[in-house]
C-alpha cells in the first residue's frame, strides 16, 4: 500500500512512502556524487585553515607583550578560538576528516579549545542531538534544558526568564556546552540519576582545569607586568567566541518556521523520513565565504544535518541541488540574511517566554509534489500547524 | 637529549599547547620537528633488483627520521603513513609496516627500509615508483620482538639460521648488518630463497659477504620453492640450531613444518619450552569474495573476554551484540561516529555507499559495516 500516512512527519506533506524513498534516493546520490570526490582540494583546504588557526592563535599570544596592540591581540586570539571550534573543532569531531587517515585530523583523537571535553560532546551533539534533531524529549539542544524554545514545550513561571537565561548562556556558551552533558534537567525531573553523571565529573574537571591554567595562569603569567591585561584578554576571547558560537549555533535550528518533531510521528522512520526531518527541522542563512569559514560552515546548517559527516566546504556546492529537490518534494527551505534569522530567534526567545504559543506568521503551507499546489497542512494533534515562508 | 628537545616535552609546553599539543604547533613551522611523534624525510631511493619488465621490483630508502626517533634492534619493523597525492600537504594517510633493512640504530640515526612495489600495494607502490627525496613520511617507533636478541640483553647465540624469501631478507639483513658490524664471533647461515638472480635483494653485498671469512654462509636458491630437504641439504644441523625465519606466509607454513615444533631445551612447546624458530610475516590486504562466510571474531581493548561466531551477514554491530558484547554505539545508521572501531582484518562492505574495503587495521564505523568472509575486530 502506498498511500500518505499523516501519522508521519512526511505524510504531513502528503507525500506517501514511495515519495520519501525515492527522495531519500535523490539525497543519497547527491551525497554519493560528493564523497566519491574528496581528496586533494579537501585535505589542502582543512591544513590550510588548520595553519592559519595556529597562526592566529601565536600571534594573539605574541601580541600581549606589546600592551598598545591589545585589540590586536584579543582579536587574533578570538579568530583563532572561533577557528579552532567552527570550522575545525565541529568539523573534525564529526569525523568530517577521518578519510584522510592523519591523527591530528581525526574525530577519536581530536579535542578542541574549549572547557567542553570533545569526547563528551560527540555523545551530546553528534549522537543525541543530529540523530534526534527537533524531536521534542530526545534533542536535548531544543533550549538546552534551560530555554524555552518551542510553543510544544508547556509555559511555566519560570520561563518568564527565557531572555536573560538567553543572554547568559550566550555569554558562558562554553561553560553551558560543558555541562549540558550533565543533563541538570533530567536528574531534576527524575530521569537521571546523580550517580550516572559521577563518570562524567573527572572528564569535565580535567578538560576545565587545563584550559583555565593555560589562558587563566600559564600565559598571563608568562606576560610578566603585562599578566592583568593578558589575563582580562584571554576572558574577552573566550568571551567573543562564546558570543558567536552562541548566535551562529542558535541560527541553525531556533528561526521562525523550522519544526519540531513528536517522537510519535518519528517511531520507526526510515532513512528517507530522516532526511526529510533532518530538513524540516534546520535552517541557514546566508553570507560570503569569509562568513561561512568561521560559522564551521553551519551556515548551511540543513546541508550539515542531511551528512553531518562530509567535509562542510561541501555544503556550497550542494546547498542549490537540496534546495531544487525540496522544491521538488514541497518541503520548506529555511533560510535567509544571518541578520533576520537572528532577529527571528531574539523574537521567539522573548515570545515564549511568556504563556501561549509563538505568533504565527505568515502563513504558506506546504505544496503538493510537484505541482506547486498548496496542500492543506494535516491536522494532527488538534492544532493544525503553519509554517513561516522563507525569508 | 637536548636542551630544546627537554623544553618541548615538559609538562609547560604540553600545558601551553593544550589541548592539541607541542606537535601540533612545531610541525607547522618545519615537518622534521617534533617533540613526540616520530617523522622522516627520504634521504635517497635506490632501486635493488634489475630484472627486466619486473612487475615488482625492490628499492632501498633512506630515511631521515626526526630526533624523536629511539633507534631500532635488527629485525624490528616500523609502521610507516605516505600522504599520496601529494600536493599542498597529501591527502590520504597510508601506513604499512616495512622491516628495517640496515643495521641497528641509535636515536635520531638514519635507517633504511628494502621495499618490493607490490603491485596491489599503494604504500609499496608509492615508495618505489613515486616518492622522490625530500618527502616526509610518517613512522612509529620501531616494533616487534623478531630480533636475535628476544630480550634486550640477551647473548646472540654463538650458532644461528636465518631462512627467508622474496622481500622476507630485510630483517635477517638487518640481522647480519648488525652482527658484522659487531663483529660476531659465531657462526650464521644465510638461506634465502628468491625468483631469480634478477629478483635478488642485496646480490653484491651477499656476494661480498660470502667471500669474506667472517662467519657468515650465505645459501641463495633461485627459482626454487623452500622444502625440507633443500633445507637440510644446506644447512644439516639445522634442528639443533635457533633459526629465523622470514617470508610469503605459504613459504613460512613450510618452514614451520620443517621445525615441527623444535624448542630450544627439548620442553615441549606447549609446556612452556621456547621455540627454536622465530617467524614474521606481514599480512596483505586481499579483497575477500566470500559473502556471508567464515567467522567474525572481536576483542576488547579493555581485556574483556572477546567472542567470535560465524558470519550471519549482519553488520558487525548486530553480530557483536547477537554473540553477547556490548559495544558502545550511538545512532545505528553511521552518522555519529560513537561504534568507531578497528578491524584488524577481512573484508567490510559499506551499507550506505556500498563500497567495500579490506585494508588491514582500518578504523570503521561498526553499525554499518558488514563483513564479507572471515574478519577480526578490536572493539
Amino acid at each position: 500500500m502506498d498511500t500518505v500516512d499523516p501519522t508521519t512527519v512526511a505524510g504531513r506533506y502528503g507525500l506517501t512512502p514511495r515519495q520519501v524513498e525515492e527522495f531519500g534516493a535523490e539525497v543519497e546520490a547527491i551525497r554519493k556524487r560528493v564523497m566519491d570526490d574528496l581528496g586533494e582540494t579537501d585535505a589542502a583546504y582543512i591544513r590550510k585553515v588548520v595553519k592559519y588557526q595556529r597562526g592566529f592563535e601565536v600571534a594573539g599570544r605574541a601580541l600581549f607583550y606589546l600592551p598598545p596592540f591589545w585589540p590586536l591581540a584579543v582579536a587574533s586570539l578570538s579568530v583563532s578560538k572561533i577557528l579552532d571550534n567552527m570550522e575545525i573543532g565541529h568539523n573534525v569531531m564529526h569525523g568530517q576528516y577521518d578519510w584522510m587517515g592523519d591523527p591530528a585530523l581525526n574525530s577519536k583523537m581530536f579535542d578542541w579549545d574549549n572547557v567542553c571535553p570533545g569526547e563528551q560532546w560527540k555523545y551530546s551533539h553528534n549522537y543525541i542531538h543530529h540523530t534526534f534533531t527537533n524531536i521534542l524529549g530526545k534533542d536535548r539542544d531544543i533550549g538546552y534544558g534551560i530555554l524555552r524554545m518551542d510553543e510544544e514545550q508547556p509555559w511555566h513561571p519560570y520561563y518568564l526568564g527565557n531572555p536573560v537565561y538567553a543572554f547568559l548562556l550566550m555569554v558562558f556558551f562554553e561553560w553551558g556546552v560543558a555541562l549540558h552533558d550533565l543533563e541538570v534537567e533530567n536528574i531534576v525531573n527524575g530521569t537521571r540519576s546523580i550517580e550516572q553523571n559521577k563518570p562524567l565529573h573527572a572528564g569535565i574537571m580535567r578538560k576545565v582545569k587545563k584550559q583555565a591554567l593555560k589562558d587563566y595562569v600559564l600565559f598571563p603569567l608568562l606576560t610578566g607586568p603585562f599578566a592583568p591585561l593578558t589575563f582580562v584578554g584571554n576572558a574577552t576571547a573566550n568571551l567573543v567566541r562564546n558570543v558567536w558560537a552562541y548566535n551562529i549555533i542558535f541560527c541553525g535550528h531556533f528561526p521562525a518556521g523550522v519544526e519540531t518533531f513528536t517522537e510519535a510521528e518519528t517511531e520507526d522512520e526510515t532513512r528517507g523520513h530522516w532526511y526529510f526531518r533532518q530538513i524540516l527541522g534546520s535552517a541557514n542563512f546566508e553570507g560570503g565565504p569569509l562568513l561561512h569559514m568561521m560559522s564551521g560552515n553551519l551556515s548551511f546548517q540543513i546541508e550539515h544535518h542531511l551528512f553531518p559527516d562530509m567535509p562542510a566546504r561541501r555544503y556550497a556546492e550542494i546547498a542549490p541541488e537540496i534546495q531544487e529537490l525540496c522544491e521538488k518534494y514541497g518541503l520548506q527551505y529555511n533560510t535567509g540574511g544571518i541578520f533576520s534569522q537572528l532577529g527571528s530567534v531574539f523574537k521567539k526567545i522573548a515570545r515564549l517566554a511568556l504563556p501561549g504559543s509563538a505568533k504565527k506568521e505568515t502563513v504558506a503551507g506546504p505544496t503538493a509534489p510537484g505541482t506547486g499546489q498548496p496542500l492543506v497542512p494535516e491536522d494532527v494533534d488538534g492544532e493544525t500547524r503553519v509554517r513561516a515562508s522563507a525569508a | 637529549m637536548s636542551i630544546a628537545q627537554t623544553l618541548l616535552r615538559s609538562r609547560a609546553a604540553a600545558a601551553l599547547t593544550a589541548p592539541h599539543g607541542v606537535d601540533r604547533y612545531l610541525e607547522q613551522i618545519n615537518p622534521m620537528w617534533a617533540a613526540h611523534e616520530v617523522r622522516a624525510r627520504i634521504v635517497s631511493i635506490e632501486r635493488e633488483t634489475h630484472a627486466l619488465d619486473d612487475p615488482a621490483p625492490v628499492a632501498t630508502i633512506t630515511l631521515q627520521p626526526t630526533s624523536t626517533w629511539r633507534g631500532h634492534r635488527a629485525g624490528q619493523h616500523v609502521q610507516l603513513g605516505v600522504e599520496i597525492g601529494r600536493g599542498v600537504g597529501g591527502a590520504r594517510r597510508t601506513t604499512r609496516a616495512f622491516s628495517v633493512s640496515s643495521a641497528e640504530s641509535g636515536p635520531g640515526e638514519r635507517f633504511t627500509i628494502t621495499v618490493r612495489a607490490n603491485p596491489e600495494g599503494t604504500v609499496s607502490k608509492h615508495l618505489v615508483h613515486d616518492a622522490m627525496p625530500g618527502e616526509i613520511v610518517h613512522l612509529s617507533q620501531a616494533q616487534g620482538d623478531f630480533t636475535v636478541t628476544p630480550d634486550r640483553g640477551d647473548p646472540v647465540p654463538m650458532r644461528l639460521v636465518m631462512v627467508t624469501g622474496g622481500s622476507g631478507i630485510t630483517p635477517a639483513l638487518s640481522m647480519v648488518r648488525t652482527l658484522l658490524r659487531q663483529r660476531y664471533p659465531g657462526r650464521v647461515s644465510f638461506v634465502h630463497f628468491a625468483q631469480s638472480p634478477d629478483h635478488q635483494i642485496a646480490a653484491d653485498e651477499l656476494a661480498a659477504i660470502s667471500a669474506a671469512d667472517n662467519g657468515v654462509d650465505v645459501h641463495l636458491v633461485h627459482g626454487e620453492l623452500f622444502t625440507a630437504e633443500r633445507l637440510e641439504a644446506l644447512v644439516p644441523d639445522h634442528r639443533s640450531v635457533r633459526a629465523w625465519a622470514c617470508g610469503p606466509a605459504a613459504m613460512i607454513e613450510l618452514v614451520q613444518e620443517a621445525y615441527d615444533d623444535l624448542t630450544v631445551d627439548g620442553t615441549p612447546a606447549d609446556r612452556g619450552g621456547e621455540p627454536l624458530l622465530a617467524v614474521e610475516y606481514f599480512k596483505t590486504p586481499v579483497l575477500d569474495t566470500a559473502d556471508a562466510e567464515g567467522t567474525v571474531s572481536f576483542s576488547q581493548s579493555s581485556g574483556a573476554p572477546g567472542a567470535e561466531g560465524e558470519n550471519t551477514g549482519a553488520t558487525l554491530l548486530e553480530q557483536a551484540e547477537a554473540l553477547g558484547l556490548s559495544p558502545q554505539y550511538g545512532c545505528r545508521m553511521g552518522i555519529c561516529f560513537s561504534c568507531v572501531a578497528t578491524k584488524s582484518s577481512g573484508t567490510v562492505r559499506d551499507v550506505v555507499s556500498g563500497e567495500t574495503s579490506a585494508a588491514p587495521d582500518e578504523d570503521i564505523r561498526i553499525c554499518i559495516s558488514q563483513p564479507v568472509g572471515s574478519c577480526q575486530v578490536q572493539l
